[in-house]
Order: structure tokens, then sequence, then C-alpha cells
């Protein structure tokens, strides 16, 4: 799986301009990659000029100026626009990130916008996650317990619950894990830093009895241990938190448990 | 084309319940091959210009042989356990995968015993 150069149908070329309207006075230029399955042409670079006095600040803003506005073929995902869904995240001047959260201001010159790294491309700006979102679903991400379950709640005590911290606030937008290069070259094995840093969440719950079983379903060359410290996840996460971090707390469990 | 399912693909065959050990001896050779190291150049470096018998009077003093013979030894389990890691990121052909890794082990066992018989020949006389 690795591949250094792009396959001859993949190479992305130059796309379509289009101008901004006359009489703008703020302009900014975005390069939007867009493929279609629906043609077999290349991908390409469509340039997109946009009024900024007619639009929103962050890069999402702009790519629903361009969907209502100029260009209605546009493809991408968005759904709450304040960084808490995970839906719109995308590769935003070479970086992983939300394009909700991501101001226009953030970036110099010209905006380039692309699907998140090394993904299957459904449509433009809208990567396969099927395989993420399995990968999500095999750490078992719901509690784990044997102990007949109690009247009311199960209990956490304060410090047990700020375990959880830097942890919960992950919304699986895929932006880390799509940034990893273990990811890229063996991202059908190696679970990931997303569903890592869940798997992570799920390990330090007091609440949850599963500790074993779940270090069990992770010790494999492949699922945990691609893991390189590369540390591309913590640079590019929206929303600041460490995968990385969350993965070293694993194999140091992994350490614990064994000798 | 497959009709797994995408969870039944990412399960695979499960999870090996192995590779602890692999992380857990990589670091500790790799911190024992910091002070062996500094020990190697610093003995190298001691002997700059000296000749051949000289050398070998120093590799056949039983504090030089031991500490040699652990450098060789934590080098060579530290060299495997790496290239090992490297084939398993960049190579994905099943076959030739295995043909890495056999070739990576037979490597470096054959240095290692070479080097070893090497030194304890020097140190236990011809």
């Amino acid at each position: 799986m690795v591949e250094l150069s792009l396959p001859k149908n993949s190479k992305v070329r130059a796309g379509k301009d289009w101008p901004a309207p006359a009489g703008a006075s703020r302009v900014r230029t975005l390069k939007v990659y867009r493929w279609s399955p629906d043609d077999d042409k290349n991908p390409h670079m469509d340039s997109y000029d946009i009024d900024l006095d007619s639009c929103g600040p962050m890069v999402l803003d702009a790519l629903i100026k361009i969907k209502n506005d100029i260009d209605p073929t546009l493809a991408f995902r968005r759904s709450c626009r304040e960084g808490v869904c995970g839906s719109c995240a995308m590769n935003i001047d070479g970086r992983n990130t939300l394009a909700c959260t991501k101001g226009m201001d953030e970036i110099n010159g010209v905006i380039e916008i692309f699907p998140l790294p090394h993904t299957e491309v459904v449509k433009d700006l809208v990567p396969d996650l099927t395989n993420f979102y399995a990968q999500y679903a095999s750490i078992e991400p719901w509690l784990h317990t044997d102990t007949p379950e109690p009247e009311k709640e199960w209990k956490q005590s304060e410090e047990d619950r700020a375990l959880l911290d830097g942890l919960y606030e992950c919304i699986l937008c895929a932006s880390c894990s799509t940034s990893c290069p273990s990811y890229w070259w063996n991202g059908d094995r190696y679970l990931g830093p997303a569903s890592l840093l869940q798997a992570y969440r799920w390990l330090v719950d007091s609440r949850d009895e599963a500790a074993g079983d779940r270090l069990d379903n992770l010790e494999d060359p492949f699922r945990l241990y691609r893991c390189h410290t590369i540390m591309n996840c913590a640079n590019t996460c929206p929303k600041g938190l460490n995968p990385a971090q969350a993965i070293a707390s694993i194999k140091r469990m992994m350490v614990e448990r064994s000798i | 084309m497959s009709m797994k399912t995408p969870l039944a693909r990412v399960r695979g065959l499960g999870s090996a319940r192995s590779g602890v050990s692999h992380y857990w001896v990589q670091r500790l050779t790799a911190v024992a091959l910091v002070p062996l190291t500094l020990w190697f150049i610093a003995g190298l470096y001691n002997h700059i210009g000296d000749d051949y018998a000289a050398m070998r009077a120093w590799l056949a003093q039983p504090v030089s042989a031991i500490l040699m013979t652990l450098f060789v030894l934590a080098g060579v389990v530290h060299m495997r356990l790496g290239m090992q890691v490297v084939f398993e990121d960049y190579v994905h052909k099943e076959t030739v995968k295995l043909i890495h890794f056999i070739a990576n082990t037979c490597f470096a066992v054959g240095l290692g015993v070479a080097a070893v018989f090497a030194i304890l020949k020097i140190s236990l006389g011809s």
C-alpha cells in the first residue's frame, strides 16, 4: 500500500476557474479538489473567487457560499458548523482540520482544499470512512460489565471521571487517523489514532470491567504497534487532543500487565 | 469482490495477542546500547594507533570481552527487531514479507554468532 506516486487516473489536473462577481472588493481564492465517479475525468482543482463581503469568515462558510451561489455540483459533508459533529473534516492548507472552525484569515494566499489524505474519495471532498467506522466499532465503544446492573447508575468518583478528560471530547472526525503515515500504509490492519484514543477512553473508564479483554484485542503488531509516535495526530487534531499520548498509555498498560 | 462486512474485514483473523515483548525488548536493548556504545567508542578511541597485538590483548581481557559480547548481542537483537518493524510498515505482499522476515532473522543470528565466536576465539586464545 505504500504509494509514492499517484496512479495515472488519479493525477490532479488544473480545473475550471470561477471568477469573482463584478464589483467585488474583498476577493479570496479557494482551490478545491474535484472528482466525480460519474465521469472518467481525472481529479482536478477548481478555482473559486469569492467575495468576502457576502460570505462568513470560516472555510466552511466559503464552501457553502460556493455550493449555494456559484457551483451547486460541489460535494462536501457538513452539519453542525460549530466543531462538534466532525462531518466537515478535510485537508485545508495542507493540514487536516474542520472547515467550520478554520478561519479563512488564518491562511495566507490561496486556500487549497483536499479531501482527507489517503482515503478513497466518494465525490469531491467526501471521503469513504467505512473502514474507519468499522475500526471504531471493533474496539466495542460501550460499557462492558459482568456485575449485575445497579438499581440506579454505575457510580464514578470525580477523580475517576477526570481520567476521561482529553478523551471524551473526540468527535471522530478522522483528521488524526488520515494524517498518520502508519495509517496510510497499513490502514487495513492498524486501528489508527482515533480508534486507539477511543479504546483508551474505555480502558481507563473506572466503570468498565473488561480492561483485560480490551487489551487482549489490541495486543497485536498491527492493531496497536504500528504507532511510531510520529505525532501527526496530535499536531492536527482540531479539538486539541493528543491521541499519541493515549496510545503510549495503552502500550504502558501492555507492559504493566506482562512484567 | 468480497461481500464481507467492514467489521469482518477489520477483525480479520483476530488479534495476534503478541507484540508487547517485541516492544519491550526493543526498548530494553535500546537503553542497554547507550552505555555499551559509549564504552565501545571510548575503547576504540583509547586504542587509536595501537598495533594488532595490542588490540587483541585489549579485547582478550575478560571485561572487554564480556562488554563486547553484550554490545554485539544487544546490537543484533535490536537490529533484527527494528528491521522487522520497517518490513511490517512497508512490505505488504505476504510472501515477500515472509522472505524478508526469514532473511532478517538469519542475518542477525549469523552476524551475532560470528561476532561472538570471534570474541571468544580472541579472549580464550586460538
